[in-house]
């Protein structure tokens, strides 16, 4: 695999120049979940409760893994946010009979819930495993459906849903500079979690400005793509930790 | 059923036995059984609508409330549905491997169970052909996956295995289906000769007008000849191509290139072993002991074992190749099944599909019903397990481990997975009673083969040369 997914092939074809990507830097990441109550809020993503979610059910678009290092009583705690990969080869594409899942001109991995019929497949090809499926349906008991996102569908049960790097900020950001004339200035797009993150462990841009902030970030020495020898190609650029912080 | 020396071939002595039958009295071993159906059948024909109903309440259920109430989870988004529609999947090509296969060896013993054969396969299709529908999460919406010009102005993804599974199994239903009906029309015929009420007004639509005249036959054969040598692609294809839906993926232990033809030669196994399963208990339960004799028993008990033994080589040659590989995921997998979790159902495979191997390769549980029936029984349970591990037991780890799972089934997955058995089982009791179970003017036929003939004062029993 290239070091840096293919952007330059993917944009000559789409007429688009942007691949969006997204940094984590492990050393930052607290696991202090910022992101992924965030990321519930923002994408009216539903609460499953306790005992579905401890039977693997939970739906967090952004699910920050744990990993213990070490023997104790010299135990590491090792946060690792894992969120869709937006992968330019990505494997739950081909396998959707109904083309639910998509890759959209700027590289985004999206998902069409209303073409979704629920027959889980991309959730098996993904190497990830960050696809999350609907298994009953949805409640926002009171006063949640106060807060519910009117720039995000609310899902129904029996379909596929996962991560979509905020795609209705980019589109907002997007028009809102079409409109006024004004280029979009790195930085001003933020997902949920971006914004959220209290260390700044995460960051998001445009991959194919060599002077954005994930840009620079991606040529750093500690970077490497998640399962990176599966050759999917993720936009999703991980800053190894262990370095600065222990 | 007695045994027989090995020298002097009994089978022989049957067939010329059989030989000096009249037509009119095979037609009445054929047709009594149909019409006569004693209190027991419907106590069975009863019990299982029962449980098909049972089935079909909870189907409801899942669709009222959502794919949670299944065991499903993340990782394991595919259960014990995917793992039953392959299961019916491979029951259902031992039909045409049976007559097709057999019909273009003129192996001469198929004759009296290419009809059992032929049902199983239709039967099989149209139960595994549920669980695509059943495992959807808006199964109202399942027609998205057909192809057709329609409001939405989209095709389906070609690219899709399930896409190819739909063509696939649509394909195999309809043409094994007409392959079953087309064999039929002459016994309809009879059947239409030889009864009256509403059968005799089904066997009239049913038969066609068949006449049996020289050009009929003529035409039958020749469509037969012709059906025999396209369905084997067909089914050849079908169990490939589940297997790719699989093997396409880079879920580890799924993405292997020796699926395909592992999955056919499994799919082989269990169905041959089906097949004598079935052919076990109608022979019993409809008093055909005269049509399904030792010979076909020892020639099926046969072919299964060395079904067996190439599903042994291919499963050596797969399992050999990832050990050895190594690679971490598939590492962890091999450890959960020979050492971990999965033991269980791991040893239980092995067990299951071996011994029946072993067991058949004596002449004596061949031919005795009761013990062919233990071991291809056991053959089943055997390749159920198989299919759990694959679908279940790999979809538990995959490459990260914070993304390890385990599954439990629950009631609705269970009373679903009985109703397409019990489904199955009502479908060929039904059709046994309604079809003659024995494909009378192929008997026929084959009986021309045997005959008596005397040369001086010796009574020589003579084959012929026929088709």
């Amino acid at each position: 695999m290239a070091k840096v997914a293919k952007p330059s092939a993917e944009s000559a074809a789409t007429g688009t120049s942007r691949r969006w990507a997204m940094v984590v830097d492990l050393d930052r990441c607290t696991g202090c979940q910022a992101c992924v109550v965030a990321c519930h809020a923002e994408n009216n993503i539903p609460i499953v409760g306790e005992e579905q979610a401890g039977y693997g059910r939970w739906m967090h678009w952004i699910i920050i893994q744990r990993y213990w290092e070490g023997e104790y009583p010299n135990v590491k705690a090792r946060f690792m946010p894992v969120m869709c990969q937006q992968c330019t080869q990505a494997p739950c594409e081909p396998v959707c009979p109904v083309f639910a899942t998509y890759h959209s001109p700027e590289g985004l991995n999206a998902q069409i819930y209303n073409r979704c019929i629920g027959t889980r497949y991309c959730g098996n090809a993904c190497p990830y495993k960050v696809r999350t499926f609907n298994w009953f349906r949805p409640e926002f008991p009171e006063p949640l459906p106060e807060q519910l996102n009117p720039d995000v569908s609310v899902r129904s049960r029996g379909i596929i849903e996962k991560c979509t790097f905020c795609v209705q900020r980019i589109r907002r950001a997007e028009l809102d500079a079409a409109a006024t004339g004004l280029t979009l200035a790195d930085g001003e797009i933020q997902p949920a979690c971006v914004q959220t993150c209290p260390p700044s462990a995460l960051f998001f841009g445009d991959l194919n400005d060599p002077d954005s902030r994930v840009s620079q970030l991606a040529r750093s020495h500690r970077s490497f793509r998640l399962l990176e020898d599966l050759g999917t190609g993720p936009a999703v650029i991980y800053l190894k930790g262990g370095e600065t912080n222990v | 059923m007695s045994e027989a020396p090995a020298d002097r071939p009994l089978e022989f002595e049957e067939r010329v036995l059989l030989a000096k039958r009249t037509d009119a009295e095979i037609n009445q071993a054929v047709l009594q059984p149909m019409l006569r159906t004693s209190p027991r059948f419907w106590v069975l024909v009863g019990l299982l609508g029962a449980i098909v109903a049972w089935g079909l309440y909870a189907w409801s259920y899942l669709v009222t409330w959502g794919i949670g109430t299944t065991g499903k989870n993340r990782p394991v988004y595919w259960t014990l549905f995917i793992t039953t529609f392959v299961f019916w999947v491979g029951i259902s090509h031992a039909g045409t491997m049976i007559s097709a296969v057999l019909r273009l060896l003129k192996a001469d013993w198929r004759r009296p169970i290419t009809r059992g054969a032929e049902a199983m396969t239709a039967f099989a299709l149209m139960m595994a052909g549920l669980y695509p529908l059943i495992h959807l999460g808006r199964v109202w919406k399942f027609y998205w996956m057909i192809p057709y010009p329609n409001n939405r102005f989209m095709w389906p993804n070609f690219q899709s295995p399930l896409m190819w599974d739909l063509v696939a199994i649509f394909t195999y239903l309809i043409g094994s289906t007409l392959y079953l009906y087309l064999a039929l029309i002459p016994d309809m015929a009879m059947a239409r000769d030889h009864t009256d009420g509403w059968r005799y007004r089904l066997y009239r639509v049913l038969g066609l007008g068949w006449r049996g005249t020289q050009g009929e036959w003529h035409k039958l054969h020749r469509a037969l000849g012709i059906f025999s040598v396209v369905i084997i692609p067909v089914f050849l294809s079908v169990h490939s191509i589940v297997s790719w839906d699989f093997a396409v993926t880079i879920q580890p232990r799924w993405h292997s290139t020796i699926f395909a033809p592992y999955f056919v030669v499994g799919a082989i196994y269990s169905g041959l072993a089906a097949l004598a399963t079935i052919l076990v208990i109608v022979r019993s339960g409809m008093r055909l002991q005269e049509f399904l004799r030792a010979e076909h028993f020892n020639a099926l008990g046969r072919l299964v074992m060395i079904a067996g033994m190439a599903w042994t080589y291919f499963w050596f040659a797969g399992f050999l190749v990832e050990w050895y590989g190594n690679e971490p995921v598939t590492r962890e997998l091999i450890q959960q099944e020979v050492a971990g979790s999965l033991a269980p159902l791991f040893y239980l495979q092995m067990a299951a599909n071996l011994l029946p191997i072993a067991l058949l390769a004596l002449r004596r549980v061949r031919t005795t019903p009761g013990l062919l029936l233990a071991s291809t029984l056991l053959v089943n349970v055997g390749m159920y397990t198989e299919r759990l591990l694959i679908v279940i037991g790999s979809l538990q780890r995959n490459y990260l481990p914070f993304n390890w799972g385990t599954y439990r089934p629950t009631w609705v997955e269970l009373s679903i997975v009985a109703m397409t058995f019990a489904g199955f089982a009502l479908l060929y009791t039904l059709f046994s009673r309604i079809v003659p179970y024995v494909p009378v003017w192929e008997m026929k036929e084959g009986r021309l083969r045997y005959s008596l003939r005397r040369i001086g004062r010796l009574l020589v029993p003579t084959a012929a040369e026929i088709e």
